[in-house]
């Protein structure tokens, strides 16, 4: 193969001018060092398309590896295709087992993927699951086969306990990230903390927000003080007040920071000593935890405000007032996840004081108690999007919402890409004219031409998805809920929406046929979810015969013992979760679930 | 983990639409093995409902599509679900339970503590003391000359003046008592 020859350099008049080598017979190091600047994984797969040449190199050269269905290739296919994966992430259950909606033992088991791993990446540096069920078998694997891991990160996983954490803490010799987010963790009493050697310095990020435990608190000081690079700490539940400014004191270089528990009685002395840690961390960028803040501490962060850019109080139940005086101090956020408690007066105040705001996230203090009302409207959301230029995600959790306002948000903020409203009440029209919400949908969609994720509720009508299938040509990911009148309004999502790769709906009446008739378009995307909706068995038995790359599974009433063979093809079909696959069928269904 | 759920619905037998209550059952609930402080104490959060409701209520099931009992809906996480309540239900306590104080008795060995919020007003309050000190009050009205042994309660309140009980309302009372003492009934004249 000729080497690749620089042009014309140092050529005299008197030889001949070489001719370039033509582009196909340049070595697959060549291509290695061209691709390593291509920055998307897509980038990377057209790219592997393209040639047979190409399709080696890029394969061969591929450090960091997303499987975004754990389901749609097995792990032995993902080794044997990039055989030098250095960070590999894994996502296993479908979005709403967040919300109780996957029946347990579904799948998603880490172990598959971190035996494959073991054996084919030897040299594995970092490995992310979410939403799969990862052992303490498997935290053990994975500390004894990678000399060189470096970061973890779990999120929103279950199955493993503290015993698993002590197996990374006394293996994992490199660790830099230990990041557990959200996850269900069983605290076998374990000082897992303890087994991190004397020796041990490495650590830039400790999360273990979601132990439910107690933690040697001794112990995390000498780990916090040697760990001189540690960047990001988010502490649990048990730490107390007083402990977590002797911590600061020892960090002073953190950027993130998670408190622990605050005490519910206030002592000046201790509001001194959190002021004076909070004073000396210059660096600090990120707050989050705060659960049950009592007001009067606040103000203890005050000097850490001005240079602030992602607050998380979203577990934080202080009331509008404190709250607002707070936040309107941090005039550099660029996040903020708060409580409706903060209600409009204070989202005002967000509005006028964060301009640089680019992400706000509402969660609902009282979720199932429509009784306990909070002053949180439409017309929050629209002061924010109407001030903060820079907006472009948005979760908002409210019990009422106008087509004006998401009209006029529509107008603000054309530059939306992640759009989330949830008026926790179903099928609520707009309060004023007790309309479907279409046209204020219609609004968002037709506005926001980057938008590429959205999740409607309210009172909506099939209009809503014809404007969304017409104009969301950008949107990757869908959520419905309770909307819709027939099939049609499932038809043109499915006919529309281009770039369409995830479709979530839920209780919503839209039957057989659309899905039928754009049965090709599911392997375009990664999944569909359709839970109590108007499906039969018999569609879903059709569909699967004509998609053979697509898994089809079918979730039963749990206490049904009767096997899916012996249903008609009439049966109603209370779960369809539908994903395009490499892999085949999967073994490891529970009793109900059902591959057709 | 729906251990008892399922033994419970599975001698039921329904020909009802499935999802019309199924779901009920797979709204994760956290296993036992989790630490028991993720348990939740409200048993509508299982339900997910808008509407009180319980969770082993599948009688009044109909096929028609359940106006009650949604599941996963609205849609907030678990995770957060299980802190946010049970942190709302711990201040809760704090707000309206759980108020401790020591309870002193001239003579007795050693102090007892009681919870006020227990209590309804002031004649439980002093049941409530009467038995906790039972024996050091038959040994000291044994002790002395006999007839009538009132005990006194009086209490220290937030500035640390010894009050007499019974005073005020039993809310402002609660709120401002730090101690009690249950002074001998000649101390108290």
């Amino acid at each position: 193969m000729a080497p690749a020859a620089p042009m014309g350099r140092g050529g005299s008049r008197a030889a001949p001018a070489a001719a370039a080598p033509p582009w196909h017979v340049l070595p697959d190091e060549v291509w290695e060092h061209a691709f390593s600047f291509l920055p998307a994984d897509s980038d990377r797969g057209a790219a592997a398309a393209a040639c047979r040449s190409w399709l080696r190199a890029e394969r061969r050269s591929r450090r960091r590896l997303a499987v975004a269905n754990c389901y749609a290739a097995s792990p032995q296919d993902a080794v044997d295709r990039f055989p030098a994966v250095r960070a590999v992430e894994v996502k296993g259950k479908p979005h709403f087992a967040d919300f109780g909606l996957v029946p347990p033992a579904w799948g998603a088991a880490a172990a598959p993927w971190v035996a494959a791993a073991a054996d084919g990446w030897p040299l594995l540096e970092e490995i992310s699951f979410k939403r799969m069920v990862v052992t303490d078998d498997c935290l053990e694997m994975i500390a004894a086969s990678f000399r060189n891991f470096q970061v973890l990160r779990l999120v929103s996983c279950e199955g493993f306990s503290t015993a698993g954490l002590a197996a990374i803490a006394a293996g994992c010799r490199n660790l830099r990230e230990l990041d557990l987010q959200e996850n269900e963790i069983e605290d076998c009493s374990i000082h897992w903390l303890s087994l991190f050697p004397e020796s041990f310095t490495s650590l830039v990020t400790l999360n273990f927000s979601c132990l439910e435990g107690d933690v040697n608190i001794t112990v995390l000081e000498r780990l916090v003080t040697r760990c001189h690079n540690l960047k990001t700490l988010k502490l649990n539940n048990a730490i107390p007040l007083d402990k977590l400014a002797n911590l600061l004191r020892k960090a002073p270089q953190i950027v993130e920071l998670g408190t622990g528990r605050f005490s519910a009685d206030y002592h000046p002395d201790l509001f001194s000593k959190l002021e004076a840690a909070f004073a000396g961390c210059k660096s600090l960028r990120r707050l989050s935890g705060a659960w049950d803040a009592v007001p009067e501490y606040l103000p203890a962060f005050y000097c850490v405000c001005d240079g602030l850019t992602s607050l998380n109080l979203s577990y934080t139940t202080v009331r509008g007032p404190e709250l607002i005086k707070f936040i309107s101090r941090c005039k550099k956020l660029q996040l903020l996840w708060v409580m409706d408690l903060i209600e409009d007066r204070g989202l005002a105040v967000v509005a006028s004081s964060c301009n640089k705001l680019q992400e706000l996230r509402v969660f609902p203090s009282a979720p199932f108690d429509a009784a306990e009302q909070v002053s949180l409207t439409e017309r929050g959301l629209v002061d924010v999007s109407a001030s903060c230029p820079m907006l472009e995600s948005v979760l908002y959790f409210c019990r009422r919402m106008t087509n004006e306002a998401l009209i006029t948000i529509a107008k603000n903020r054309p530059n939306f890409t992640c759009f989330r409203l949830c008026i926790i009440e179903p099928h609520t029209p707009d309060y004023t004219t007790h309309q479907p919400l279409d046209a204020g949908f219609s609004a968002i969609v037709e506005s926001c031409k980057g938008l590429r994720r959205l999740s409607v509720s309210g009172l909506l009508t099939d209009i809503v998805f014809k404007s969304i299938g017409a104009h969301a040509d950008r949107l990757e990911m869908l959520s419905i809920a309770f909307a819709g009148n027939s099939d049609l309004g499932l038809h043109y999502i499915l006919s529309g929406c281009k770039s369409l790769k995830k479709l979530e709906i839920r209780d919503c009446p839209f039957g057989d046929k659309p899905l039928l008739a754009n049965a090709a378009k599911l392997e375009t995307m990664r999944s569909l979810w359709m839970s109590t909706c108007s499906l039969t068995l018999g569609a879903c038995r059709q569909l699967a015969r004509k998609m053979p790359r697509l898994s089809v599974e079918v979730m039963n009433d749990p206490r049904r013992r009767c096997p899916l063979d012996s249903l008609t093809d009439e049966s109603p079909v209370e779960t369809l979760y539908v994903y395009r696959t490499i892999a085949g069928p999967r073994f490891d269904t529970p009793a109900c679930v059902q591959i057709v | 983990m729906e251990i008892d759920a399922d033994n419970l619905s599975a001698t039921e037998l329904r020909l009802g639409l499935p999802g019309t209550s199924s779901s009920d059952d797979w709204q994760k609930k956290p296993s036992p093995s989790v630490g028991a402080k993720r348990a939740l104490d409200d048993t509508r959060s299982e339900a997910s409902g808008t509407s009180p409701a319980t969770a082993g209520d599948l009688d009044h099931d109909t096929a028609a599509p359940p106006k009650a009992q949604v599941v996963g809906w609205p849609p907030v996480r678990a995770y957060r679900k299980n802190t946010f309540q049970a942190a709302a239900a711990a201040k809760k306590a704090e707000q309206q339970g759980g108020l401790y104080v020591k309870v002193s008795m001239d003579g007795a060995p050693y102090l007892r503590k009681v919870d006020l919020r227990m209590y309804k007003g002031y004649r439980e309050l002093s049941d409530a003391l009467d038995a906790l000190f039972t024996k050091s009050i038959s040994a000291a009205a044994a002790a002395a000359e006999g007839g009538e042994h009132q005990h006194a309660i009086a209490y220290e309140d937030k500035d640390g003046d010894l009050m007499l009980v019974g005073d005020v309302p039993w809310d402002m009372f609660i709120s401002s008592c730090k101690k009690l003492r249950i002074m001998k009934g000649s101390e108290a004249r």
